[in-house]
């Protein structure tokens, strides 16, 4: 069963924004069209969306509120539908969600009756990993995200910034194709939430996957992304796609440079019009 | 300055000790109005007058008899709506086509009062112990069925969509995901389940009953024992505070890793 049809047989008329090489994406999101219907007849959140994120891209999409960045995601998640429109992950369409696309939620996802290890295992378990292979897999993710020496806790025990690294080393674990992350620091408090930025960015460094990361804070957008998509408000589309080009190894000291300020004045400025 | 705050924590000791003197405080009044003999014996028996009655039973065996029957009754009744309602429950908590042909269906069932049944499960199914026990198991399965359908629901989405973007399918994210997430409130609810099934009891043993605390109670009755009326009822509401307890503290045992535990 196909999820979605793909009525619009003309050839789209090429956006800049994206690159004409689409055999190095990894996800491919063409003339995406999200319609609610309501009473007062069919709403339309989403029109024209067209998205490409590269092999090993950290992709952000930032937009004003109700912009549909995070329906945007879940759709290419598998959670949610598109009206019409067409989301390629390597060549194939995408139906429902799967392993290949891991998520980070806004909202705190450990299943709370397992430790952080069996957390982190839980992918791996129901592909029916070996053990051993398993608990070498964790032990590799608990590292990177810090978090060792908890790896025998409950969820309960853990601050929420805590919670959301072994979320991030639960998707990464599995080895998704794309790692989706749905504004998953906005409830960490601003210390907390540089500290994860940095620590993301660092993962991204050494470990190259491909993010595609919504968030509503364009200076967190700059800081972690390689390209920022701006959307338009409703009916959300995209508005432009702008280039990071920032160095790769990254500090929290980047955020006073006068590179970083710039672009961060640029996407601002892309979205303040939109707010108005 | 707010001196006195809205939920504002206490030491457990102090609230054990608050909740020892509440009981304290309705048996001493007790005590005292049958004591003054300003209420006649028939309407509140004397205290000592309950101690007697339940010397007496003790004696002839007939306490622990009725009690032993109350609580199999009970038990059955109770097991088998458990059992045919918790996966009823969660299905309908997790499918909405199989939630529309039982909620509306349940919400209307529940709304009818148990003891109006009485009669028809007597047509039904004779007045032996099974009328009993059906009348336990109509009075707590819908309800319990409503009640397992909302602790599924209340599982929530980005728990179970968590699952699926790791690669459960929808069988291992009800089973290991949904179930799971779930088995504390579950546990809440039977809980609260057990403490209705009790107050069936009575409605239960309306059915040509000549034992059981219910039966015992409606026996006394008829020949005005006031004192065996309260020994009865206090004995259903002691029976009834012990299984809470339990179930209270399994729940603890059980669960030790649910967020905001006490």
């Amino acid at each position: 069963m196909r999820m979605f049809g793909r009525k619009k047989q003309q050839l789209p008329e090429r956006h800049e924004h994206i690159e004409a090489n689409l055999a190095n994406s990894t996800i491919y999101v063409k003339d995406l069209q999200k319609v609610y219907p309501s009473p007062k007849g069919d709403v339309t959140a989403m029109k024209d969306v067209n998205v490409n994120v590269l092999e090993n891209e950290f992709v952000c999409i930032v937009g004003p509120s109700g912009c549909g960045k995070s329906t945007l995601l879940r759709m290419i998640a598998g959670l949610d539908e598109a009206t019409e429109g067409q989301i390629v992950i390597h060549d194939r369409d995408i139906m429902g969600p799967g392993a290949d696309r891991g998520m980070v939620f806004q909202s705190y996802t450990l299943f709370p009756w397992m430790t952080v290890a069996e957390n982190i295992k839980f992918g791996l378990k129901i592909k029916n990993m070996p053990p051993q292979e398993q608990d070498i897999i964790a032990d590799k993710y608990l590292k990177i995200i810090k978090l060792e020496k908890f790896r025998d806790s409950y969820p309960k025990e853990l601050s929420g910034g805590m919670k959301q690294r072994v979320a991030i080393a639960r998707a990464l674990a599995n080895s998704p194709e794309v790692l989706l992350m749905d504004e998953p620091f906005s409830a960490l408090d601003p210390q907390t939430r540089a500290d994860m930025q940095l620590l993301m960015r660092q993962i991204w460094q050494e470990e190259k996957p491909t993010v595609i990361f919504v968030t509503h804070d364009i200076e967190e957008a700059v800081f972690l992304s390689s390209k920022i998509y701006v959307l338009t408000s409703r009916p959300g589309t995209v508005k432009k796609a702008v280039p990071v080009l920032l160095p790769g190894e990254r500090d929290l000291s980047l955020k006073d440079t006068e590179q970083f300020i710039k672009l961060r004045k640029e996407v601002n400025l892309l979205i303040e019009h939109e707010s108005l | 300055m707010i001196k006195i705050k809205i939920r504002k924590a206490v030491k457990k000791k102090k609230y054990i000790f608050l909740a020892a003197m509440a009981f304290l405080a309705v048996f001493l009044i007790w005590w005292a109005v049958s004591g003054t003999g300003a209420v006649k014996e028939i309407f509140l028996p004397k205290p000592s007058s309950v101690l007697q009655y339940y010397v007496g039973a003790i004696q002839d065996g007939s306490l622990w008899e009725n009690t032993r029957i109350s609580v199999i009754r009970i038990t059955l009744g109770f097991l088998i709506a458990v059992v045919l309602g918790i996966p009823v429950g969660i299905l309908a908590g997790t499918f909405k086509k199989i939630e529309a042909v039982i909620r509306p269906l349940c919400e209307f069932i529940r709304y009818m009062p148990v003891p109006a049944f009485v009669p028809l499960i007597m047509v039904w199914v004779g007045i032996g112990e099974s009328a009993k026990v059906t009348v336990i198991f109509i009075g707590t399965f819908f309800q319990l069925v409503l009640m397992v359908a909302d602790d599924a629901m209340a599982v929530p989405d980005d728990l179970i969509n968590a699952g699926y973007t790791l690669g459960a399918d929808t069988k291992k994210a009800v089973f290991r995901i949904m179930i799971p997430a779930m088995l504390p409130r579950l546990m809440e609810t039977l809980r609260m389940m057990i403490g209705w099934a009790w107050t069936y009891l009575v409605s239960a043993e309306l059915v040509a009953a000549n034992t059981g605390l219910g039966y015992t109670i409606l026996k006394s009755q008829r020949f005005l024992k006031t004192d065996a009326i309260f020994g009865g009822i206090l004995l259903i509401g002691l029976l009834g505070l012990i299984t809470d307890r339990i179930f209270a503290f399994l729940n603890k045992k059980l669960f030790p890793w649910v967020e905001g535990g006490k």
